[in-house]
């Protein structure tokens, strides 16, 4: 590990990447008994490769408790890593202590699913915003007060509302009060978690609309974490797919969403339904049998294999890699040149 | 009325229900009226408040009065009107013809009994079965859902299954005791997509094999497109549009239902901006006197802010409550 740890360092970062992940981990630990011995690890992100270019969107899709939401935030440091390292424009971040770490923070932010629980309810949505900028020393009296007026504009919300409170606005609106938290700073990257979830599906185009105005607007990088996979078609350039803690696939949308390599990505979308009555009444599904094993004690070998219609002997005694396919797609699957070349049953369109 | 065909099992007349609420009432549910005919199922779609939920709670009686009230309207199954009956004559129908599934399995199930006992009770209650009969049907319920290993799971606890193996325990509770209807709210909404497409199928087979009417709530257009036969879409407590799935979807009458289709992405080419609905839905503080969606319609014209349309049928079985398609109305329909 040291030795590799000293050879990714001196390597140079393509010119392109804006985050660079290897090997990211995060356990947590699950103690039990009186003396609290830990007993064994909740495996959320178990040894995830991968890397977000300047300018683009990747979307991280993948069924609750995959370990998407925990990637994003291990990502900005939000949680202890428990090992590998994350390459922030040339920064090894991972490392770095909390000192050092808050210089770096105003070039990272974050934007939540629950626009509720996000915004204290005893703040005006002026202090919220101004928060940021006090709290890194950024912008003091008027000038500070202007720019939050100018946030206000920016995210499509009325200045003049300065001094309301959050409870005042509606989910979509107080979405965008989030949305004007993160960019306060002037990020270069955001993590959005499940932005719209919590949105009704006419408010969730709004809100998609404006995310993609102001990464136009502002050259943003965005890692856009979703379940909604017709959404994230819509808004991403790269999707990567997660499954119990590990990636399966990352491509660019038309590879993953034409030609799906692995078979879990295949079986997602195929169970993704579309708004055509004529579409679905003649799709073929992949359903999957079972549920998520528990990510306490995941499966030897390759983690999807107990779900997997096309699961053989070597999946269950050796991890598949995590390799290049030739064009740019990153695939962790034994057989996936075969899966691929089957016709899938996927968002036809 | 119209020519009342036999084949209908429930009837909703005319439904107005109201919360008393500090600041007013809050008008919900604003004259819906509809019906669902045997085997068929019938979609529900539409934004959160647009009282879709409170509609079919108001059916089984199930919301707390106060703050609720049923102010007006039918509901009419087996001829009796539910919406009249007493508490213990509701209890009857309740779980025993009409079933209800819920949106969050975790919170409908009881934590402290096991999973073995809440299917029995209906049956014990409605069916007046004996408990080792109960427990023989409640594992043929569970075999039933397709969760495996049926009768050694009955004594499981709630907390012991997956949130889909929840979600096909509720359903195995709803069937139990044969309903003529089941209503399902959003009963796919907290689960997975892979896991939403498992309990989508089973209720394919289920229908094939028993046959009832489903009422099925949901805000996911793609959902209802993949079920449905039949489609009502509600607004501002209001039904503003309904018919047969594939008609529905291929001629969107309502601007409301246009501008909903068109806001989703897979119809969108990747990075072009989804056509959003700008404004806000109502708030329902008034009795409707002019069209809900006025405020947010593209089409809005001056009769529109001052009169609500009534649900005029404009086109074989599709029904639309528009100023815009009146002009082609046939006749009018349950208004």
């Amino acid at each position: 590990m040291a030795a590799e740890a000293a050879t990714f360092s001196k390597e140079k970062m393509p010119a392109g990447t804006l985050v660079d992940i290897e090997d990211l981990t995060v356990h947590f630990p699950v103690y039990k008994g009186i003396m609290r011995r830990q007993v064994g690890a909740v495996k959320a992100v178990d040894g995830v490769t991968f890397d977000i270019r300047r300018g683009e969107t990747l979307g991280l899709v993948g069924e609750s408790g995959c370990g998407k939401s925990t990637t994003g935030r291990a990502l900005l440091r939000l949680y202890d890593l428990t090992a590998g390292r994350i390459r922030f424009d040339d920064m090894d971040i991972a490392k770095l202590d909390s000192g050092r770490l808050r210089a770096v923070r105003p070039r990272m932010q974050m934007i939540f699913q629950d626009p509720q629980a996000s915004l204290n309810p005893r703040l005006t949505v002026g202090s919220i915003i101004a928060e940021p900028l006090i709290e890194h020393g950024v912008l003091k009296g008027d000038a500070r007060k202007a720019r939050v007026r100018e946030l206000l504009d920016a995210v499509g919300l009325n200045p003049d509302y300065i001094n309301r409170y959050p409870h005042e606005f509606s989910g979509g609106q107080r979405q965008r009060i989030g949305i004007a938290r993160a960019l306060a700073l002037d990020p270069q990257f955001i993590v959005c978690d499940e932005p719209i979830a919590a949105l009704d599906v006419s408010i969730q185009a709004q809100v998609v609309n404006l995310l993609q105005e102001l990464q136009r607007k502002l050259g943003l990088t965005y890692l856009f974490i979703s379940h909604d996979l017709s959404m994230v078609r819509h808004i991403a350039t790269r999707v990567a797919v997660m499954y119990l803690g590990k990636m399966v696939e990352l491509g660019t949308v038309a590879q993953l969403f034409a030609k799906p390599a692995h078979p879990y990505t295949k079986a997602l979308l195929s169970a993704v339904p579309v708004p055509d009555p004529k579409v679905e009444a003649n799709r073929k599904r992949i359903l999957l049998t079972g549920d998520i094993p528990n990510a306490v004690n995941p499966p030897s070998g390759c983690r999807f294999r107990t779900r997997c219609p096309w699961a053989q002997e070597v999946c269950a005694t050796t991890d598949p890699e995590w390799r290049d396919m030739g064009d740019g797609r990153r695939v962790a699957c034994h057989f996936a040149e075969e899966i691929k070349s089957k016709e899938s049953g996927v968002i036809a369109n | 009325m119209w020519g009342k065909p036999i084949t209908q099992v429930l009837e909703v007349r005319d439904l107005k229900t109201v919360f008393h609420t500090q600041d007013g009432k809050v008008h919900a549910v604003n004259g819906v009226s509809f019906h669902v005919e045997e085997g068929e199922l019938l979609a529900v779609v539409g934004e959160s408040g647009s009282g879709k939920s409170v509609t079919m709670m108001s059916l089984l009686q199930l919301l707390p009065m106060p703050p609720a009230e049923i102010e007006a309207g039918q509901a009419i199954f087996q001829n009796r009107d539910l919406v009249k009956l007493s508490p213990s004559e509701i209890r009857d129908v309740r779980g025993a013809r009409i079933g209800f599934i819920f949106q969050d399995p975790l919170t409908s199930l009881n934590p402290v009994f096991t999973v073995g006992f809440q299917i029995m009770e209906p049956l014990r209650k409605h069916m007046g079965m004996s408990k080792s009969r109960a427990r023989q049907r409640a594992a043929e319920l569970l075999d039933l859902v397709g969760i495996p290993a049926a009768a050694e799971r009955l004594d499981d606890y709630p907390h012991q299954f997956s949130g889909g193996m929840r979600q096909r325990v509720m359903i195995a509770i709803a069937l139990a005791c044969d309903p003529k209807v089941l209503i399902a709210d959003e009963p796919t909404t907290a689960l997975d997509v892979t896991v939403q497409a498992q309990i989508l199928e089973l209720i394919r087979e289920l229908r094939q094999k028993l046959g009832m009417a489903i009422i099925w709530v949901t805000h996911d257009l793609g959902v209802a497109a993949g079920i449905a036969d039949r489609i009502m879409v509600m607004y501002g407590g209001q039904v503003v549009e309904q018919a047969p799935i594939g008609e529905l979807f291929e001629h969107p009458r309502h601007p409301y239902t246009q501008a909903l289709l068109e806001s989703l992405p897979g119809r969108h080419q990747a990075n072009e901006r989804l056509r959003s609905i700008s404004g806000q839905p109502p708030l329902l503080m008034k009795d409707p006197d002019f069209c809900p969606f006025a405020p947010r319609c593209r089409h809005a014209f001056d009769k529109c802010r001052a009169e609500d349309p009534p649900l005029l049928r404009v086109n074989g079985s599709h029904d639309v409550a528009c100023w815009l398609e009146s002009a082609h109305a046939e006749a009018p329909n349950g208004r």
